[in-house]
């Protein structure tokens, strides 16, 4: 174990943070918004809607993300239709191809995660709501979607983990962050361990920071499972 | 989407020696053998790291708790590079000791399984710790005050119950340890997505391959659910239905 190239290596695996914090926010925070409707439509009673998000969800949950990614980066690039359309100026940059593939794979978790939180949401609320005279939009954005996230948090807040893990893949396309710059320096000094060290704590790092994150959220919008003093 | 359709070269998939069929269809089985190991040896592993949870000893359980957070906290890429780069050089040392100075190798199928199972032994070791801590307590004190010995009420009371109330978590660590080794394909082991890689980058029709992976393990994930399915029936068949 040599500490000083723990050390050095460090700093090198730091500098691909930016690279990494700038995949998980984009494609959490694009997912968490595209998540909504779909979460919405797959609880709906109308059945075309819902049977297509879950033949969606059905499709991405059981194929590996490498595969989705690969897909988009490599496959997507080869029809011609795509190439000739406005389409190429996204696809042809693969930091964006990363982000589709990472956004496509987290609404597809997130939208089920928050279809149970939407169906937890008791019918009294929805029936009170509606003997108060609100309108759809109203009851939806007042009272169901916040409950419904409340009870969705912990498994968001895994959902969230899953992403800032998933993110490494995007190194097998060319973007160099924490894990391109750690599979380097295995490469050149072939120095493993402290190449992994180095990346993993950062890693654990930002998963610890997330947990305590949720931990937070959860603690604010459950007012009433507050201990009191 | 029918655009796409034609887009596909079918003429590439076909079993022969101009077509890539057989060799998906080997691949797949790579796949399929490489998950089965190592879902085998995470289980194998959770075993004592369970143990090592609830046995109460606090050292124990500082390092079975810290294993099963450092596995699930970090990327599994990283942990196979971890295995795949210092794999070979951490065995040849731990030889050195043994008085053994020849060069050893491990195969990429080793590696794949080593490092997919320790990771699928983090998720495994959970699921376990889980379905323990809803047994009833009284289970293990009837077992004792019948004279069985701490053995056998393991393997004839507890173990059965575990594993029942373990199956359906189980199930979901076996599709993470099937959607896992996709990512061995950059060790080199040659199996669905090394091979449509490979594939690919000789006939340049990257979506017919990619696309057909993509199916190749949408039908092994559907086909184990069912068969998880069927198990948990099984598991479930005294159970009585209220």
């Amino acid at each position: 174990m040599n500490f000083e190239l723990i050390y050095n290596n460090f700093f090198i695996i730091l500098s691909g943070l930016d690279e990494t914090l700038k995949l998980v926010v984009i494609s959490l925070s694009l997912g968490f918004i595209i998540a909504i409707p779909f979460a919405l439509a797959r609880a709906s009673s109308f059945k075309i809607l819902s049977q297509s998000v879950y033949y969606y969800v059905f499709i991405i949950r059981g194929t590996p993300l490498l595969v989705q990614i690969y897909l988009i980066y490599y496959g997507l690039g080869t029809i011609l239709f795509v190439r000739e359309s406005f389409l190429w100026i996204v696809l042809k940059d693969p930091f964006f191809c990363g982000v589709l593939a990472l956004v496509i794979n987290t609404v597809a978790y997130t939208a089920e995660i928050f279809r149970g939180g939407i169906q937890s949401v008791t019918k009294g609320q929805i029936e009170s709501c509606k003997s108060l005279g609100m309108s759809r939009f109203i009851m939806y954005f007042k009272i169901i979607l916040p409950c419904a996230f409340r009870q969705a948090l912990p498994g968001y807040g895994n959902e969230m983990i899953l992403m800032v893990k998933s993110t490494s893949l995007i190194s097998l396309i060319t973007i160099m962050e924490m894990t391109g710059l750690a599979r380097n320096i295995m490469y050149k000094n072939y120095a493993p361990v402290e190449a992994f060290l180095a990346a993993g704590s950062i890693y654990l790092f930002l998963n610890f920071l997330i947990v305590q994150f949720i931990k937070f959220l959860e603690w604010k919008y459950n007012p009433h499972l507050r201990i009191k003093t | 989407m029918p655009l796409l359709f034609f887009m596909l070269r079918f003429d590439l998939l076909i079993f022969g020696d101009t077509g890539w069929g057989d060799e998906l269809l080997i691949s797949s089985i790579m796949t399929i053998l490489v998950s089965l190991s190592a879902m085998g040896l995470g289980i194998f592993v959770a075993i004592f790291t369970t143990w090592a949870k609830i046995s109460g000893n606090f050292i124990l359980k500082i390092f079975a708790n810290f294993y099963t957070t450092v596995i699930r906290g970090i990327p599994e890429l990283l942990v196979i590079y971890l295995i795949f780069f210092g794999g070979s050089a951490s065995i040849m040392y731990v030889a050195k000791i043994f008085g053994y100075n020849g060069y050893i190798e491990l195969n990429a199928f080793t590696m794949g399984t080593i490092s997919v199972g320790l990771i699928s032994a983090a998720y495994s070791t959970e699921v376990f710790r889980g379905a323990y801590s809803i047994l009833n307590k009284g289970q293990a004190e009837a077992a004792h005050s019948l004279g069985l010995s701490k053995f056998h009420t393991f393997i004839k009371v507890l173990a059965p119950q575990i594993l029942k109330h373990a199956l359906p978590g189980l199930g979901n660590v076996w599709q993470i340890t099937l959607k896992d080794t996709a990512l061995i394909s950059v060790t080199g082991l040659v199996e669905i997505m090394r091979q449509s890689r490979i594939a690919s980058n000789v006939s340049h029709s990257p979506l017919t391959f990619c696309l057909s992976a993509a199916l190749l393990y949408l039908i092994l994930t559907t086909f184990s659910s069912k068969i998880f399915n069927k198990l948990e029936d099984y598991s479930n068949r005294n159970d009585i239905v209220a």
